[in-house]
């Protein structure tokens, strides 16, 4: 037995060494080299600070901000720390109830608006930090953030056909819009 | 079915079958100890790691030598990732501050990634420091694929060899496979990852002023963190504002990276491959998925190399590729068919050129819903486990597709080694199930076989269903199985039948509402883990050595041809029918019976 042991604990101090230091600590540095913004978290610096990244959406819920998707992150939503999704199964009588509270407050805040509600919009994302909602889900806000605003609609059509992204190679993934990016620029206007 | 889904699923599938013949040919000269490039770079590691460990590169091993080998090295590896656990906060780069994680969730999570499960009973963000993260599964992502890409080798040189003793060097099929094939396409990978946004980072959480401050109900907890009941027996709250949003970061590329290729699946953060900072765009999706089955699907042309023949490679993973096929196109038009309650409510579920549509519940708008299940069959139909969507939330009959795939056996593609392995083992069973049909005594690839390789084949077909339903039942019938569950009715039973599928065929993926991290669920799933990976194993270098002493016999006109479609069909028959009739009965109690109950309340 002993003559296997050392290989197997040398092999494995190696490899670990390998694969666990030398590994990470490589792509850590060439990552820093020439992606730095990237691997940084693509944060978005206004006046020297960070208000939030790209990548991670942010909660809304005042009438003059485009709202992003649900999130089921804990204790409060769009917790970066604790990434998690609902797990509410498609019966569960409180998916239900969430789905419905949430259509309640999006007819609360925008009477009358005579669209259809995108289901991206009222349903949560998979890691609760979802920085996107659908180019629909986006029409449908539309006409309620122009109005808070006293911009015109078109004018707040522009600013989200801006930060709108369509498929990757007209192929990959989906259509978006990136909420957080929407929000800084409508406050960016004058 | 959508074009675009249409597009994006063919579009998967001939990338990956474009790159298995050049990384296949490439891993036979591997295995083979042929010249392959990197080795310029690495000979002189590989050479050093052999001299300081005393190993002899050429002294071939027996079976026996050969398990023994592969045991005691991950009997060490578990120790070690083990103590990692316990006793990271002595340790460095630990910039959170985490203390010892649990023993029961210790054991678990050291049992799951020796075992190449990558199941996750904590949440990465919250419980691992920077140093656990590297130097436990990270290190562990490498060595436990290649250790099923050695097992797999030792199988392969079992069928091609004539009448010899010894598989090979399991110390070299292990530094080779983590030298020469893991480490070169994870840098790559990584780096590819990170230009799409993939954070890579060892500074400690960043903080950002969020735009519009959050105000929320906190819940009131006392002195002992539970929560204080009003008068009327409510949790008792008060209004609480946030301002900043703290981004929890890391080295996550580099484990992103192996944790793809080495069907893994053990993600950097809680939620997985969903994080957008695992998996920022549907381009870096579209790669990480391909990573999945890029190493399952070539060594199935490293396989028919290695035993002289290419087309038996190729018929193997054509099986393959079409259970996967038919599996991914329901899965995607059960998911986009939507929730017929959310139609009740009045929502648009119709997929458009504005919004993907169908079931949004879990899923993230940049994958949509093509992208969220061709990712759920493909990390179940490899043992991978990581996740882009929630399974929990997937409706009855979308869920019920890599459920089913991972009951299979993991044999559709497969881990890295392992599925390629236990599909060898199906086709050793289908040729016998042809055997009996003609009277004739069944061969595989010029070997007999015979009693001691049936007796085998059956143990490794029948151990991972004993594991799962048996442990499944003992779930559902005790209360600290019960009290875990997070959804009710049957959708609570699909998550328990999940958790033991997942950690019973080493997959890792869950049914993530259950609350796994309990000391029952911890123990029994370590323990499922651990049976299901090494009694497998164990069995399956038994055939290796048996089939390796036989002589080959001569083709003839009475030898059934294992590289038709003929018999493509008849594999395909045999893995589905006995994963049917193993799983069907539970499969009814859970989604089947969840399904009827949704299209018809009441």
């Amino acid at each position: 037995m002993r003559i296997y042991l050392r290989p197997a604990l040398v092999v494995l101090g190696l490899l670990t060494v390998l694969t666990g230091l030398v590994y990470p600590l490589m792509v850590t540095g060439m990552a820093q080299l020439f992606f730095p913004w990237q691997a940084n978290g693509s944060l978005i610096v206004r006046d020297g600070k960070p208000v939030g990244s790209v990548l991670i959406g942010q909660p809304f819920d005042a009438p003059q901000y485009f709202w992003s998707r649900p999130s089921a992150t804990s204790p409060f939503p769009y917790n970066a720390a604790a990434s998690a999704g609902s797990n509410l199964g498609p019966t569960n009588e409180a998916l239900v109830e969430a789905v419905q509270t949430r259509i309640d407050a999006l007819k609360a805040a925008d009477p009358g608006n005579p669209k259809p509600i995108p289901v991206d919009l009222v349903t949560a994302s998979a890691s609760g930090l979802d920085p996107h909602i659908s180019p629909a889900a986006a029409d449908y806000q539309v006409r309620r953030v122009a109005r808070s605003r006293g911009m015109s609609e078109a004018q707040v059509r522009q600013i989200v056909a801006q930060y709108t992204q369509g498929r990757r190679f007209g192929i990959l993934g989906e259509p978006r819009v990136n909420v957080l990016e929407v929000n800084l620029a409508l406050d960016a206007k004058p | 079915m959508t074009g675009h889904g249409a597009l994006q699923i063919g579009l998967y599938l001939i990338a990956l079958l474009a790159l298995v013949k050049p990384l296949g040919w490439y891993m036979a000269r591997v295995y083979e100890g042929a010249p392959v490039g990197v080795d310029r770079l690495l000979g002189p590691v590989e050479r050093g790691i052999y001299r300081l460990a005393g190993v002899r590169p050429n002294d071939e091993m027996d079976w026996k030598t050969y398990a023994v080998a592969m045991l005691l090295f991950n009997a060490a590896g578990m120790l070690v990732l083990y103590a990692l656990q316990r006793f990271q906060g002595l340790l460095p780069l630990n910039p959170q501050g985490f203390g010892a994680v649990p023993p029961d969730l210790a054991f678990n999570t050291a049992a799951s990634f020796v075992t190449n499960t990558n199941w996750q009973a904590y949440g990465g963000e919250t419980t691992m420091s920077y140093l656990t993260q590297m130097l436990g599964p990270t290190v562990q992502n490498f060595v436990s694929a290649a250790t099923g890409m050695a097992i797999l080798v030792a199988l392969i040189r079992g069928l091609a060899r004539r009448t010899a003793g010894t598989l090979g060097n399991f110390w070299v099929d292990l530094v080779r496979s983590t030298l020469y094939i893991l480490l070169p396409i994870a840098v790559l990978l990584s780096l590819a990852l990170v230009a799409q946004g993939t954070i890579q980072t060892l500074d400690s959480y960043k903080t950002a002023a969020l735009v519009h401050p959050l105000i929320y109900d906190k819940p009131v907890t006392d002195a002992n963190g539970q929560p204080v009941l009003d008068d009327k027996g409510r949790p008792k709250t008060q209004s609480e504002t946030v301002t900043e949003q703290i981004l929890a970061v890391g080295p996550a590329a580099s484990q992103i990276a192996i944790k793809q290729l080495g069907t893994n699946g053990g993600g950097f953060f809680n939620v997985n491959s969903a994080h957008p900072f695992e998996n920022p765009t549907p381009l870096s999706n579209f790669l990480e998925m391909l990573a999945i089955l890029l190493i399952p699907a070539s060594l199935c042309y490293t396989f028919g190399r290695m035993v002289g023949d290419t087309r038996q490679g190729w018929a193997v993973l054509s099986a393959m590729t079409i259970i996967l096929a038919l599996f991914l196109v329901m899965g995607f038009w059960a998911e986009q068919n939507g929730n017929p309650t959310f139609t009740g409510l009045g929502l648009d579920q119709t997929a458009s050129h504005r919004q993907a549509g169908g079931n949004m519940e879990g899923k993230e708008t940049r994958f949509g819903i093509v992208n969220s299940t061709i990712w759920a069959s493909v990390t179940t139909a490899a043992s991978n486990g990581s996740v882009n969507s929630m399974h929990d939330s997937y409706t009855p009959l979308g869920g019920f597709i890599p459920l089913f795939l991972m009951q299979f056996g993991e044999v559709v593609f497969g881990g890295v080694g392992s599925g390629l392995y236990g599909m060898i083992v199906f086709a050793i069973v289908a040729v016998f199930v042809a055997g009996l049909m003609v009277g004739r005594t069944p061969e595989y690839l010029g070997k007999k076989i015979e009693p001691y390789e049936m007796k085998m084949a059956a143990l490794l077909i029948l151990i991972m269903p004993i594991v799962v339903l048996g442990f499944t039942a003992a779930a559902v019938m005790t209360q600290a199985g019960i009290t875990s569950t997070f959804n009710p009715g049957p959708h609570g039973f699909s998550e328990v039948l999940y958790a033991y599928s997942s950690q019973g065929n080493n997959n890792g993926s869950a049914f993530a509402g259950l609350n796994v991290n309990t000391p029952y669920y911890n123990t029994t799933g370590g323990i499922a883990m651990l049976i299901s990976r090494f009694w497998l194993a164990i069995p399956t270098l038994a055939l290796a050595g048996s089939l390796a002493r036989k002589r080959p016999v001569p083709v003839g006109p009475g030898t059934l041809s294992t590289h038709t479609p003929l018999f493509v069909v008849l594999l395909i028959g045999v893995v589905v029918l006995v994963g049917a009739l193993t799983f069907i009965p539970a499969l009814a109690l859970g989604p089947i019976a969840e399904h009827v109950l949704m299209v018809h309340p009441s």
